[in-house]
């Protein structure tokens, strides 16, 4: 093969530093029958690459339910899911993770996390109508957390905000687990006719391949294989390898990318994400079952003095691979001169099956496109398992070491001015919740609601993952998080339609770490399967460890649901004075694990609280019901923090219209157990009094456990003779205790 | 009426003004594209929320020579109605057809959350179906909208009745916690001296709706209407 530029020699250690084991490479060898080049190397490891190919968590992925009527693009077909939801209409929806880049740089991290999965749903010809979030940091008592914090928020608010796109949901959780390594996952949801999705492929010899949108430089290289390996002091000097966003460019993209799909010039389109043109050019050609041959020289570069090994893995931001219908080549360029874009043609389809890669007319790099992707030629690896020790150690509870003897006032407030249950608006006030006038509910209710235009439906979404269950009981945690994100999708009046996952996980290659990655992707995939949500993708994210530790076991869930009527459109916070609040489900002994343990206690242990997933969606079942009967003024799922917290929010989070109320509960359990109890499967509503007989009379009928548990009114939260406080109190701690960690200089206030 | 919304490039709440003004207000309204010389005929122009160019350097600070704000600003001193919102008014500063400036919010950080405004001057064809004292819930979503301007100028800006909105409390009373991002005087909205070119930070466009938790944004736009009624009134006689 020619050599036209000085291509350094494929050493062993040059394998090595390229993350290719020595079986990997003699594979390499075989398939092509020679050594590689070095670009080659470069491709292979990239594609390769964790990030890439899934290959320690392909097999096991593959056992989750994928299916469902309504599915129009399951899991790893397209860029995003898709899935029908009638009026001519798909909602496309996706979330990944951004989190190595986000430890190391958090505010471009974070930012081109949101970049990226924005262009995965208009990539399909969506628009993208919200973003959501899961964030998991530190304790923010932490300076550097705190730093992260602020980059992680700011940077998904900038790109956020200036593209246009609403960012109404998400989570933001705090645990020690996180110090080293955050977790910063995004999700984004877009709408798009049904007939008008595009796929990410290449087909048709001779139709054009274009690269549209922003140059290439050499940010970003190597990214894909920076984030499959561990956090280390050595990561800041890969700080490198952290993209740039440039939001604006990406508005621009998403209006010309509509507007050639609109007018039907494409084949395909793809994202330039993880592994820039060496991912679009050989997994769309492997889905075309095509080839394609890419004149690296015509690609438009940011600098001069790039080597085809730069361009090939560079992942600079804002740029797609387009295939063209031949012919159509002037019109594309037109849309993309309007909107002051780029549009390169830089190769051309074969029928052969390669990728070709030439610099000036000579070959650099040929591979088979097949053979580098997931699902083709990648490696797949079924990994050891073993079940960690500490998981026994820590099943147990002594409920005599907890001390009943407290004021209950005064832990309440403690709990609700603690970081993860005091209020989130120094985060999301920071992100534009309305632009595009559809944020019917926005962050702060147990999901938000956004409404589709032209119609009289609207859809529910949310993030959730009870991650300090994971860590104790991986199985019933990721359960547990298909379960309330289920839960908070009926709470405000839909219907789950369906997942979309991001697991973070440690390293896979200690079998501690994947016994956990197993149990919960068999524990999401049980749940899955009762509420009949498939998955439709999302992305695994390994590797989450520092020096320290590995973060507990993250499989977050996204899910979203479909509202039949705005009228259905439910929140969590009490209407009205003198309406009835109604308790759904059975409270126990269900401190295990619990958030109250962790502030008050400093412990983090216990059993799980169990979960039956048939009376979960039983319960689901017959409130979506009582909801779309206009029999419901307010449904809160009763999470972390438990009953007195659920309570707290739902007199105090709508705070124009606050509102007490008082409680009588009969129930035998310990009063920690009642006020901060997790048992799953509950759910507060509150109805009109008069309403409340006929509700009573819906649950029971449905075998729901309910009991009336109070009237909605008053300037106070009273439960029982523990809780009797004024719900300014409680709002006070609420409100402030977030602005007052961030803004905190001088001494580390105490939790 | 007929409306025109300017589209620059990064605008992002065009889309909103557009569905306010077609199916709110059920009147006439087309887009204006950033490289057109042409108002097609608008009575009211509105400049929309959003980046106009990215907003990097400065926010508006490129738009002002964008070919359509030639056309705007020309219409504007013919006596042409025209309103900016957000980033809209961060362009009429500075294109010169508003006084002041928009500084970073005091916070440094971006906000977005329902607020309260109170109609400071009635006398504005933004403001006649208001009552002076009104208290309006209107959203605001900017990280550059505290409002700046000397000394002297705000004074004669006070005397002359060109503050339309002010941040306010529910009860409708100024106060330094009702003020989301330090803007002197927590002046939220101005008019020039002739009263026909509006600036405000927060969107009446976001509150037309009960579904999105305001209807109040509707009495800005209705507004208008009554007063391009008035002037279509006065020069027929």
């Amino acid at each position: 093969m020619a050599e036209p530029f000085p291509q350094p020699e494929v050493t062993e250690e040059l394998v090595a530093t390229h993350g290719i084991t020595p079986e990997e490479f003699a594979r390499i060898k075989e398939i092509l029958g020679r050594p590689p080049t070095f670009t080659e190397l470069g491709v292979f490891s990239v594609m390769w690459s964790e990030h890439c190919s899934y290959k320690n968590s392909i097999a096991l992925l593959k056992t989750l339910p994928r299916d469902g009527e309504n599915l129009l693009a399951g899991a790893g077909e397209e860029n995003a899911g898709a899935v029908d939801i009638g009026d001519g209409l798909a909602v496309v929806f996706k979330i990944e993770s951004h989190n190595h880049p986000s430890a190391i740089e958090p505010y471009q991290g974070a930012a081109t996390g949101v970049g990226g999965i924005l262009r995965d749903i208009f990539t399909m010809g969506a628009r993208p109508i919200a973003a959501l979030n899961s964030l998991r940091f530190g304790p923010p008592t932490n300076p550097r957390v705190r730093y992260l914090i602020d980059g992680v928020v700011r940077g998904i608010g900038d790109y956020g905000n200036s593209f246009g796109v609403p960012t109404v949901a998400g989570e933001v959780y705090f645990d020690e687990a996180y110090t080293g390594n955050p977790l910063v996952n995004a999700m984004a949801v877009g709408l798009v006719k049904s007939d008008r999705i595009v796929s990410a492929v290449a087909k048709g010899a001779g139709n054009p391949m274009m690269i549209v949108g922003s140059r290439t430089g050499r940010d970003g290289i190597h990214g894909a294989t920076f984030a499959s390996e561990e956090l280390s002091e050595a990561s800041e000097s890969k700080r490198p390898s952290v993209q740039i966003g440039d939001p604006f460019t990406e508005k621009l993209l998403l209006e010309a990318t509509l507007e050639i799909i609109d007018k039907d010039l494409v084949v395909g389109i793809q994202d330039m994400g993880a592994a820039g043109i060496t991912c679009c050019s050989s997994e769309m050609t492997a889905k075309g079952e095509s080839g394609i041959e890419l004149h690296i020289n015509l690609v438009p570069v940011r600098e001069s003095g790039m080597i085809p090994y730069e361009i090939l893995l560079s992942e600079s931001q804002e740029r797609m691979m387009v295939c063209v219908k031949k012919g159509k080549e002037d019109d594309v360029r037109a849309v993309f001169e309007k909107w002051g874009l780029d549009s390169t043609i830089v190769g051309y389809v074969t029928d052969e099956k390669m990728m070709t890669v030439k610099l000036n007319g000579e070959v650099v790099s040929q591979v088979p496109s097949h053979d580098l992707v997931l699902g083709g030629g990648a490696p797949v690896y079924h990994r050891e398992t073993k079940r960690p020790a500490y998981m026994d150690e820590l099943a147990t509870l002594d409920f005599e070491t907890l001390d009943l003897n407290r004021d209950w006032n005064d832990t309440l407030l403690k709990m609700i001015g603690s970081p993860n249950l005091c209020h989130k608006g120094w985060v999301f006030e920071q992100y534009d919740y309305m632009v595009r006038t559809n944020t019917a509910v926005g962050p702060g209710s147990d999901a938000a609601v956004l409404r589709i235009r032209k119609t009289d439906r609207a859809l529910a979404m949310t993030t959730d993952c009870n991650a300090r269950y994971c860590y104790l009981d991986p199985r019933l945690g990721a359960r547990s998080a298909v379960a309330e994100a289920a839960r908070n999708i009926v709470c405000s009046g839909g219907k789950p339609m369906a997942v979309t996952n991001c697991l973070n996980f440690g390293n896979p290659y200690k079998p501690e770490v994947y016994y956990c990655f197993s149990e919960a992707v068999a524990g999401m995939g049980e749940a899955c399967r009762v509420f009949n949500t498939p998955v439709t993708g999302g992305n695994v994210s390994f590797y989450n460890e520092d020096p320290q530790r590995a973060v507990f076991p993250t499989p977050t869930i996204g899910m979203v649901g479909l509202i039949e009527h705005t009228d259905h459109i439910t929140s969590q916070w009490f209407q009205q004075a003198g309406d009835k609040i109604i308790l759904l489900g059975t409270t126990g002994d269900d401190l295990g694990g619990a958030e109250y343990l962790h502030v008050m206690h400093r412990l983090t242990r216990g059993p799980v609280p169990a979960l039956d997933l048939n009376a979960e969606k039983n319960l689901q079942d017959a409130l979506l019901t009582a909801i779309q009967g206009g029999m419901i003024r307010s449904a809160h799922d009763v999470a972390d923090g438990g009953l007195a917290i659920a309570l707290t929010e739902c007199c105090i989070s709508n705070r124009d219209a606050m509102l007490g109320a008082s409680v009588t509960i009969d129930s035998p359990v310990r009063p920690d157990s009642l006020l901060f109890g997790e048992s799953q499967s509950r759910v507060l509503i509150s109805v009109a009094a008069e309403r409340a007989n006929a509700v009573m009379t819906h649950f029971n009928a449905g075998g729901v456990p309910a009991a009336v548990i109070g009237t909605v009114g008053g300037d106070r939260l009273i439960v029982n003779q523990l809780v009797n406080v004024e719900i300014d109190k409680l709002a006070e701690r609420y409100y402030n205790a977030m602005p007052e960690f961030m803004e905190w200089v001088g001494e580390v206030p105490q939790v | 009426m007929k409306v025109g919304v300017v589209t620059f490039p990064g605008s992002n709440c065009d889309y909103d003004a557009y569905a306010a003004i077609k199916h709110v207000m059920g009147e006439e309204v087309e887009f204006l594209w950033h490289k057109s010389e042409d108002l097609a005929g608008s009575d009211l122009v509105i400049l929309p929320g959003g980046f106009s160019y990215g907003d990097y350097l400065r926010a508006g600070a490129i738009a002002r020579f964008s070919p359509i704000l030639g056309k705007v600003i020309g219409f504007a001193q013919s006596g042409g109605l025209v309103m900016g919102i957000c980033n809209g008014f961060q362009v009429l500063t500075e294109a010169g057809l508003l006084p002041g400036a928009l500084i970073r919010n005091k916070s440094l950080r971006f906000s977005c959350k329902q607020v309260y405004l109170r109609v400071e001057n009635n006398q504005t064809p933004y403001t006649n179906a208001c009552a002076v004292g009104d208290v309006l819930r209107i959203p605001i979503a900017h990280g550059e909208g505290n409002y700046y301007h000397f000394d002297g100028d705000i004074k004669a800006l006070e005397e002359s009745g060109r503050v339309a909105f002010r941040y306010v409390d529910h009860t409708g009373a100024v106060t330094a916690e009702a003020n989301p991002n330090g803007s002197l005087n927590n002046i939220a909205g101005i008019v020039n001296e002739g009263g026909n070119v509006l600036g405000m930070m927060p969107h009446p466009e976001r509150a037309v709706e009960s579904i999105l938790g305001s209807m109040d944004g509707i009495k800005v736009f209705a507004s208008v209407r009554s007063a391009l009624q008035a002037y279509k009134l006065v020069g027929e006689k």
